[in-house]
């Protein structure tokens, strides 16, 4: 009796301790999206795609269209479809959401949330369904089946959880004959009436490793610190600053895996300032940013150039320290978008068929100006949140 | 199978502990931790200068700490898998209700310390007294936790550490020659020596014998119930102090303590405590400790593509425990 027990306890941790050090599951998903539709890996297993890589970085440089203080109505290259099919007097809006699983998208759910506030006052808005998956891929297909089924959606968000998975739910979607809008990651479809996004990964990991390669001097070492592997929006951001780097004279001291986790992210700076110096900082999302910085504070050396995210605790921890850094954005105001689009879907105006947002890095420059227009905002919040014009600021954000 | 004992056991006199220490399939683990050192010497010599080493003690501690926890609860033959969740809301907590203001450090911290003991409770409750399987219950206490600081918190941790909360994982005294003394060295090598004192007490031989034989224990008179709902409670209250010490090392992010409780108990099979309870030390618990975090620092030091590195640890704490199992000659028993 004792014997099995002692032998069912034991394989049963045994089986838990080994599948803790695998690979974790989609619950630490990076602060991001993925802009990207198509492709996944290319035929030689590397995370590059040259054209889209071109094009995102083309885009950077494009002058939006639409209204300069509403980013999150800007759209680059638009090519705007028609969408008077749709017209339609109902007002239930169906949002199937991935996760709140990060801080990023917590920030951007409460900012979709007060922009539905304010159309419902606004009478646009009738009713706001929103089911979360928790990461789930089967949990969000039958999320997306439920709306489909339930029959009264005048139109369904999806920001997908993965690409691939979710196509085909995507697709049923569609085919219900409600207007579909996707955002954030992206699905191997054009089925849905417009695609969502801000530019994307490869022009976020190039803002960040461009400022490394202007401001180091040549030969300077650089540390790589990355999330997890394998996830398209991280990759690409990796993919595009291992081209800026092998373009240019700055050595890459290595890339390490740290989960977005304080704690490893502390110890693994720290063993690489005590074989050496490091000079620069690169990351591929600013979680933990803040502990990086601390393990040089504490191992007495001086700051390294550092591209962390427009997170606030690396922001207020880049202003105290005067580092020289840089914040790219993966714009957290696109989760007004797609709200403001269904809207507009349902009075017939056009929308583009891919709503491509701008994302621009902060940068010296425009720092002090997003910290004092987030100044009482928690140290996990999003610079570039875009509600501050929303009436539930910045109470909504601050009491989350 | 030899090995020359790290200098923390020196401190304890006599060879008899010392063989009592190898008898109990404990010498594997000290000898593997010897091995990973030395390769790391030969990869990289700063890493034995004194500041490297106190900053590897100032980052093993918390693991030395939750070990010595989940080792109270392992060798009374249950387990504890809430500890992780427990060290994540713990910060979460903390870092909230300080929210920055350096007067509530000690409140929060007394307020920590009573959320644990409460956890500890519940858990050691459930365990004993409504008989659901330690795996079952600390499971479904890790996802409550888990769930409920997300509730709390809307998804994400929000607040700030007082300067003050973070200075005992963060800052030591400072000195020439190892730079600086980290206070969690010295809070992780107090708990060491508490336990290892514990565990010859009389409370902590009723512990063992929990563990090794619940009805014989029974039959000699000892509460099994009480025993083992205190080892909760212990586990509890050192992945508090546990908390207190990562939160101040790394400060808080959204992933504070995930998988932490797979790396304790880890480590603490590592060191050669059996599963469903009754044999093995603390020392070699601690040894666990150090041994993976070691083994951690060796990766880094090789520059092992990080995909690998799971595999890696995978097997070699397999092999470990295998090899420590085969050297097992007859454990020391308590009372007999």
């Amino acid at each position: 009796m004792r014997r099995t027990r002692v032998l069912v306890a034991g394989l049963a941790a045994a089986a838990l301790t080994l599948t803790a050090c695998a690979t974790d599951t989609p619950t630490d998903q990076p602060p991001g999206g993925g802009g990207e539709t198509e492709q996944e890996q290319s035929s030689d297993g590397e995370w590059f795609v040259q054209a889209e890589y071109d094009k995102q970085l083309a885009q950077r440089e494009q002058e939006p269209q639409g209204p300069a203080d509403q980013p999150w109505l800007q759209m680059i290259q638009p090519e705007l479809v028609d969408t008077a099919e749709f017209k339609q007097d109902g007002k239930t809006l169906c949002f199937s959401n991935a996760s709140v699983s990060n801080p990023w998208r917590v920030t951007g759910f409460i900012t979709m949330q007060q922009q539905v506030e304010v159309l419902k006052q606004a009478g646009e808005i009738s009713d706001f369904r929103v089911s979360d998956a928790g990461d789930d891929d089967n949990q969000q297909i039958s999320d997306i089946q439920a709306f489909v089924d339930a029959g009264d959606c005048n139109a369904i968000i999806i920001s997908p959880s993965t690409t691939a998975t979710l196509t085909p739910a995507v697709e049923t979607a569609c085919e219900s004959g409600v207007p579909v809008i996707v955002f954030d990651r992206g699905v191997n479809t054009d089925c849905m009436v417009t695609f969502i996004h801000p530019i994307g990964g490869y022009a976020y990991g190039a803002d960040a490793a461009e400022f490394l390669v202007e401001k180091l001097e040549p030969g300077s070492k650089v540390l790589a610190l990355r999330i997890l592997p394998g996830v398209d929006v991280l990759e690409h951001r990796w993919a595009a600053a291992q081209q800026i780097f092998g373009d240019s004279d700055l050595e890459v001291l290595g890339d390490e895996f740290t989960g977005g986790d304080g704690a490893k992210i502390k110890d693994i700076v720290t063993q690489y300032l005590q074989r050496g110096d490091v000079d620069g900082i690169w990351m591929d999302a600013g979680d933990g940013a803040v502990a990086a910085v601390e393990a040089f504070e504490d191992s007495g050396k001086d700051l390294p150039v550092f591209a962390g995210e427009d997170e606030l605790s690396f922001m207020r921890k880049w202003k105290d320290t005067g580092m020289t850094a840089i914040a790219p954005v993966y714009s957290n105001f696109q989760w007004r978008t797609p709200i403001l689009a269904a809207v507009k879907i349902w009075k017939g105006e056009q929308v583009p068929s891919e709503w491509v947002l701008p994302q621009e890095p902060i940068t010296d420059a425009d720092r002090d100006e997003y910290l004092e227009r987030n100044k009482d905002m928690p140290s996990l919040h999003y610079a570039k949140f875009g509600g501050e014009d929303l009436p539930g600021f910045p109470n909504a954000w601050k009491d989350r | 199978m030899t090995t020359t004992a790290p200098e923390k056991k020196a401190t304890r006199p006599g060879v008899a502990v010392a063989a009592r220490l190898f008898g109990g399939g404990s010498a594997t683990v000290f000898a593997l931790l010897v091995l990973v050192f030395v390769a790391i010497l030969f990869l990289n010599p700063s890493f034995f200068e004194p500041p490297s080493l106190m900053a590897f003690a100032k980052k093993a501690a918390p693991l030395v700490v939750l070990a010595v926890g989940q080792y109270l609860v392992i060798v009374c033959g249950e387990l504890d898998l809430s500890v992780g969740s427990l060290v994540g809301a713990q910060v979460v907590i903390a870092a909230a209700v300080i929210d920055g203001q350096e007067s509530r450090t000690v409140p929060v911290l007394l307020l920590m310390l009573a959320f644990g003991v409460l956890v500890g409770l519940v858990n050691g409750l459930v365990v004993t007294v409504l008989k659901v399987h330690s795996l079952i219950a600390t499971l479904g206490m890790m996802l409550v936790l888990y769930g409920a600081i997300r509730l709390w918190t809307g998804g994400a941790p929000t607040g700030a550490l007082s300067e003050g909360f973070r200075q005992v994982g963060r800052e030591g005294i400072d000195m020439p020659v190892l730079r600086q003394l980290p206070w969690a060295l010295l809070v992780a090598a107090a708990v060491v020596v508490v336990a290892v004192v514990f565990m010859r007490k009389p409370f902590g031989r009723t512990l063992v014998a929990a563990g090794d034989n619940e009805k014989a224990a029974a039959f000699a008179g000892v509460r099994v119930w009480w025993v083992r709902t205190i080892a909760f409670v212990l586990s509890s209250v050192l992945a508090t102090l546990a908390g207190v010490l990562i939160g101040g090392y790394a400060g808080v992010t959204a992933q504070v303590g995930e998988g932490l409780e797979f790396t304790a108990i880890t480590a603490v099979v590592l060191g050669g405590v059996v599963l469903g309870g009754g044999r093995g030390t603390v020392l070699a618990a601690m040894a666990g400790a150090l041994t993976v975090e070691a083994l951690f620092t060796l990766f880094n030091q090789l520059s092992l593509p990080s995909t690998i590195r799971p595999t890696v640890q995978g097997l070699i704490i397999v092999a470990a425990v295998a090899w420590a199992a085969r050297e097992r000659r007859r454990p020391f028993l308590p009372q007999s």
